[in-house]
């Protein structure tokens, strides 16, 4: 069975660096719209 | 002409697509960093789009809590992006050929294509559904019917089949205004759809102006463009045309009574500016086929100048809506 070809460290490095970048991203995104939602239930729950 | 280039332009000049007959470039997706993923939502064109679609929401009568309209423009920044992601995914293969377009992050190969498509229909998903949890239904359906009217009338039908492809498909750009006001009223009306025509006429000029100088691409993309199809003098006379219309329709609101003196002042001197504009493009010095011998100078700076053009037209409207609250 063939194995794909190894990256070497300094690819590991960069795939690390971009993948860290691709999570923050992502918590910054949840968090934003756990507060966004949190918000307008609030705003729904007031006036109505 | 290369294999590749010269098979995908096959295709898209045939209304279809040509990937199935050649490979991508070599995919490397692992590359993709945060900027490709922004940049899948083309953050320039979502610019205009949430600036006007705030428009519509600031000169709509009634009252949106701040949090809520704050939601209603991210729904259509959002769904904006989800258009440019699927319309990336979709025209892969003409970006590829394109010099404006080939370092985007599918064709380059940082971005996996099916990938970009879930990212899209989430976005775009996700958008509507928002907008009609927490602001309204006819707000989400508008959304909705903008989205489907850019993804499936614009990208998949228009676009490479005919050289009205930005005339009709402009009526997509158009929706924001008409969505801003849904927001805040739960209903559309004659004001909006007076905004949503001057977006609509405003469009081909505006488009047209790209198309001329970014020819070449079109041409070798396929892509039945105004210029590609009919030449750089029809274009030209029909980008004059567009914009003899357009002046006189943005003084809709002021006729209407929804506007006053500063935005009447300010459409009459912008559409002062914008004819003089698109006149320069009409006599613009060319050979005997229409082609521009100053490297389409003119065209350069009508699409510069009609961007300006419609941000302050709207900024105009909306600060009209103030002044007239306060005196």
């Amino acid at each position: 069975m063939a194995h794909p070809p190894r990256m070497t460290d300094a690819e590991a490095a960069e795939f690390r660096r971009r993948q860290k970048a691709r999570n923050i991203a992502i918590l910054v995104v949840l968090i934003g719209l756990s507060v966004l939602f949190f918000a307008i239930t609030i705003v729904k729950m007031t006036h109505t | 002409m290369s294999d590749f280039s010269s098979s995908l332009t096959k295709g898209a000049l045939h209304g279809g697509r040509a990937e199935d007959t050649v490979s991508p470039p070599m995919a490397r997706y692992n590359d993709a960093d945060v900027r490709d993923w922004i940049a899948l939502l083309k953050p320039r064109v979502m610019s205009l789009v949430v600036f006007s679609g705030l428009i519509g929401l600031i000169v709509a009568p009634g009252h949106l809590h701040p949090i809520l309209a704050f939601t209603a423009v991210l729904c259509i920044a959002v769904a904006a992006g989800a258009c440019g992601a699927i319309n990336m995914w979709y025209d892969r293969d003409i970006d590829a050929i394109m010099r404006r377009t080939r370092q985007r992050p599918i064709p380059a190969g940082r971005i996996e294509p099916g990938a970009a498509l879930g990212f899209g229909i989430t976005l775009a998903v996700g958008a509507v559904l928002m907008m009609g949890l927490a602001v309204n239904h006819v707000a989400a359906f508008v959304l909705a019917i903008s989205i489907a009217f850019y993804v499936f009338v614009y990208t998949m039908w228009l676009k490479r089949r005919t050289p009205q492809n930005i005339v009709i498909g402009g009526a997509a750009g158009a929706f924001p205004p008409l969505i801003g006001w849904a927001a805040v009223t739960g209903s559309v009306d004659l004001i909006p759809l007076v905004l949503f025509a001057i977006i609509f006429i405003w469009t081909p000029p505006h488009f047209w102006s790209l198309a001329l100088f970014a020819n070449d691409d079109y041409r070798r993309a396929g892509v039945p463009m105004l210029p590609v199809v009919a030449g750089a003098k029809e274009t030209r006379r029909q980008i004059v045309i567009y914009t003899l219309l357009l002046v006189p329709l943005t003084l809709g609101p002021w006729l209407l009574g929804f506007s006053g003196l500063v935005y009447a002042a300010a459409e009459s001197v912008l559409g002062v500016g914008f004819l003089v504009s698109v006149w320069r493009v009409a006599v613009d010095r060319q050979d005997a086929s229409g082609v521009s011998l100053t490297n389409d100078a003119p065209a350069r700076t009508a699409f510069k100048f009609s961007i300006a053009y419609l941000f302050v037209l709207f900024a105009a409207l909306a600060i009209d809506h103030f002044v007239g609250r306060v005196v």
